[in-house]
C-alpha cells in the first residue's frame, strides 16, 4: 500500500550530492524488520529461538500441514504495542491480518500472514541525531505484525536447495518510516535509534548478525526541493555499515542514469557487500503482485485501551529521556550522553559508576578507559572484567588523592587482568601517592645531584622543569604527587 | 469488471496452476460469470455497515507465550519427496 508522500524536510545543502548538472537530494525511506523477542512463534507453540537443529523448531502449523489453524501469541501482540508506544505512535485497538501471497520453497503456506490495510500501530515519530548538533524528527508510517519465512541454503548440494523452517512463523515487526531521510548518515542514525529503542523496550534484541533486525531501503533522487523521483528498493540489508554503502552507491547510480538522459525503473535490488554495489533482482516482474486479502483463519485483533494503558505504565525510561537526564543531572555533553545511552547495559553501568560521584569524571572513565578497552578486546559490557563497583572505587581513590591519575590507570589495568578490590590492591602493592614532602624532597635532591648541568640550564629555561618532574615521577614509581613535585622543584631550581 | 485471456493466464501463473491454451476461453467465461455475480452483489448499499468477520461476534483466541510444540523434525519432513539431515530438499532456487 503506497501512502501519500509528504515532504516534511527543508532541503539542506549539507546533505546534497553533486552531479554533473548540479546538486541532487537523496530521499530515503526504510522498512525495518525486527524480530519480536518471545519464546514461541507468532501463531504456533514452536520455539522462536535462533538456530536449532534443522526443522526442530517447527510445529505442524509452521509446516502448513492441512487443517492446521493459526492461534496468535498474546505476548507478541503486547510486544508490538510496547514498541508502538516507544515510537510515540498511535496504537490501533482494532487491526486485521491479511494474506500476502507468493510462492517460495521456504514459505510452505504459499502466503505470509501479515497486516496490510489495518496495521496494529499507526503513525509515530522518532528523533535522530546524525551529529550532536542535529535533532531531526523522522516520521513512522506504521508498524505491523507478520510472520518470518524459513531459510533456504543453496550451497549444500549441486542441484538442490535445502530448506529449514525453524524461522518460519517467527513474529516480526515491520516498522515502516516515512520518506523523511536525506542522507546515508541519517538512515544509519535512524536504524541505530530504532535498534536502541527496541533494546530498551526488550521487544527485539536488535542483533543484525543473526538476522533478528534487517532493513529494506527505498532510495530515490531529485533536484533539491523538486518532485519525488522513482524509487528503488534495496532488499535485506543486514548491517548498518552496508546500508550506508548501499545508499551511497544507489544514489550515485540513479544520478548518473538521469544525467545521461535515462529514467529510473522502479525495481527491487540487492546489495552485494563484496563489490559494494547494488544489482537488479532477476525475478522482479511478478514480485509485487501479492494479492492481499483478509486471512479467513483469523478474526480481527481487538483489545481494550485499558490493556494498552497497562503496558504504557510499564515502559522503561527511553533513550531520549535518559539522554536528557544524563545531560541535566550529570552535566554531560550531548556527544558523551549519546555514547552512554546507545545500549541499555552501557547506560546502566554508567549510572552505577556515577552514583554519588562526579558525572563527568565517571563518563570519562567509562567511555575512554572502559569502552576503549572493551572495544579493543571485543568484550561485551555484560562480561566486563571491571565492574561498576570496582571502577567507582578507582575513581574514589583518585578523587581523594590516595593515588595519582596515572597510577589510577595502572590500577585499572591490574583490576582488568587480575580482578580484586582496588582499595586492597593499592594497600598491598604500596601504590599510594607519596605526599610526604620529606620523602619527595629526598628523591628530588637525588635527581638534581645526578644532573647538575641540566639544573643549571633550568635557570635560563624555566620550561626545562618539566623534564625534572618527569624524572622525579619516574624515580618515585609514579607515586609522588605531581603537583607537589612541581612546586618543590620550582622552588629549588629557580 | 471483466477479465481477458491474458489476465486469466497471469492469474494461473501467479497461482502456479498449469492451464493449457485451449482451456483459456472457457476459464475466461467462467471467471467473468463469477465477476458479474459479484457486480450484482456490489449494487447493495453497504454504507455504514461494518464488514462481517464472523457469523457471531467472537473475540480472537489468544495463546500464552509458551513453547509446547516442535522437536518433531522427522515427522515434519516425513512426507517430503526428498530430505537429508531433516532438511527439505527442493530443486535449486537461487537469485
Amino acid at each position: 500500500m503506497q501512502p501519500e508522500l509528504v515532504d516534511t524536510r527543508t532541503p539542506d545543502p549539507k546533505k546534497f550530492i553533486q552531479g554533473a548538472t548540479g546538486d541532487w537530494e537523496i530521499i530515503i525511506g526504510l522498512e525495518v524488520h525486527a524480530q519480536v523477542s518471545s519464546k514461541a512463534k507468532l501463531f504456533s507453540g514452536a520455539s522462536a529461538e535462533y538456530g536449532g537443529e534443522p526443522n526442530d523448531h517447527v510445529s505442524l502449523v509452521d509446516a502448513a500441514m492441512p487443517g492446521m489453524l493459526p492461534v496468535i501469541n498474546k505476548y507478541c501482540v503486547e510486544q508490538a504495542v510496547r514498541t508502538g508506544l516507544g515510537l510515540n505512535a498511535k496504537i490501533n485497538n482494532y487491526s486485521v491480518f491479511d494474506r500476502k501471497n507468493y510462492f517460495y520453497p521456504d514459505l510452505p503456506q504459499g502466503y505470509q500472514i501479515s497486516q496490510f490495510k489495518q496495521p496494529i500501530v499507526g503513525e509515530g515519530i522518532v528523533t535522530i541525531n546524525p551529529t550532536p548538533e542535529e535533532d531531526i524528527e523522522i516520521g513512522i508510517e506504521r508498524l505491523h505484525l507478520e510472520q518470518d519465512a524459513g531459510k533456504s541454503i543453496h550451497d549444500l548440494h549441486p542441484t538442490m536447495s535445502f530448506v529449514d523452517l525453524n524461522r518460519s512463523g517467527v513474529a516480526l515487526m515491520e516498522i515502516v518510516s516515512k520518506p523523511d531521510m536525506r542522507s546515508a548518515d541519517e538512515a544509519k542514525a535512524y536504524v541505530t535509534k530504532i535498534r536502541t529503542i527496541v533494546r530498551y523496550l526488550g521487544t527485539c534484541d536488535g542483533n543484525m548478525e543473526e538476522g533478528s533486525m534487517r532493513a529494506d531501503v527505498n532510495v530515490s533522487v531529485r533536484k533539491p526541493g523538486g518532485e519525488f523521483g522513482t524509487r528503488c528498493e534495496i532488499k535485506n540489508v543486514n548491517s548498518i555499515r552496508f546500508m550506508g554503502q548501499a545508499i551511497e552507491y544507489e544514489a550515485r547510480r540513479q544520478v548518473d542514469i538521469i544525467e545521461d538522459g535515462g529514467t529510473i525503473d522502479q525495481e527491487t535490488r540487492l546489495f552485494d557487500a563484496k563489490k559494494g554495489q547494488t544489482r537488479s533482482m532477476r525475478s522482479k516482474e511478478e514480485a509485487h503482485d501479492y494479492r492481499y486479502f483478509p486471512d479467513p483463519d483469523l478474526l480481527p485483533l481487538e483489545f481494550e485501551q485499558s490493556w494498552v494503558d497497562e503496558i504504557a505504565a510499564t515502559l522503561p525510561e527511553l533513550p531520549d529521556a535518559k539522554k536528557n537526564r544524563l545531560m541535566t543531572d550529570f552535566g554531560l555533553a550531548a556527544y558523551d550522553a549519546e555514547i552512554l545511552i546507545a545500549e541499555p547495559k552501557s547506560a546502566l553501568f554508567f549510572e552505577d559508576v556515577a552514583e554519588g560521584r562526579d558525572g563527568k569524571i565517571a563518563a570519562n572513565w567509562v567511555i575512554n578507559e572502559l569502552f576503549g578497552r572493551l572495544n579493543k578486546e571485543g568484550v561485551d559490557i555484560a562480561d566486563s572484567p571491571v565492574s561498576a563497583r570496582q571502577l567507582g572505587a578507582i575513581i574514589d581513590l583518585i578523587g581523594e588523592k590516595t593515588i595519582s591519575g596515572k597510577i589510577g590507570k595502572q590500577l585499572f589495568e591490574i583490576v582488568w587482568t587480575e580482578g580484586g578490590d582496588p582499595h586492597q590492591i593499592v594497600e598491598d602493592r604500596g601504590m599510594k601517592q607519596v605526599t610526604d614532602t620529606g620523602a619527595i624532597e629526598a628523591v628530588i635532591d637525588e635527581v638534581i645531584a645526578a644532573n647538575p648541568e641540566k639544573a643549571e640550564q633550568v635557570k635560563e629555561k624555566p620550561g626545562m622543569v618539566g623534564w625534572f618532574v618527569g624524572q622525579v615521577m619516574k624515580a618515585s614509581g609514579g607515586k609522588a604527587n605531581p603537583q607537589t613535585v612541581n612546586e618543590m622543584l620550582r622552588k629549588k631550581l629557580t | 469488471m471483466s477479465v481477458d485471456q491474458n489476465t486469466v493466464r497471469k492469474i494461473a501463473s501467479l497461482s502456479r496452476i498449469k492451464v493449457e491454451e485451449e482451456d483459456l476461453p472457457r476459464l475466461e467465461g467462467e471467471l467473468n460469470t463469477i465477476l458479474k455475480w459479484i457486480e450484482m452483489l456490489q449494487e447493495v448499499d453497504t454504507e455504514g455497515v461494518e464488514p462481517m468477520t464472523s457469523a457471531v461476534h467472537m473475540e480472537m483466541k489468544k495463546r500464552d507465550d509458551v513453547v509446547n510444540r516442535g522437536g518433531m523434525a522427522a515427522e515434519i519432513v516425513a512426507n517430503a519427496p526428498a530430505t537429508e539431515d531433516h532438511f527439505f530438499m527442493v530443486p535449486k532456487v537461487i537469485e
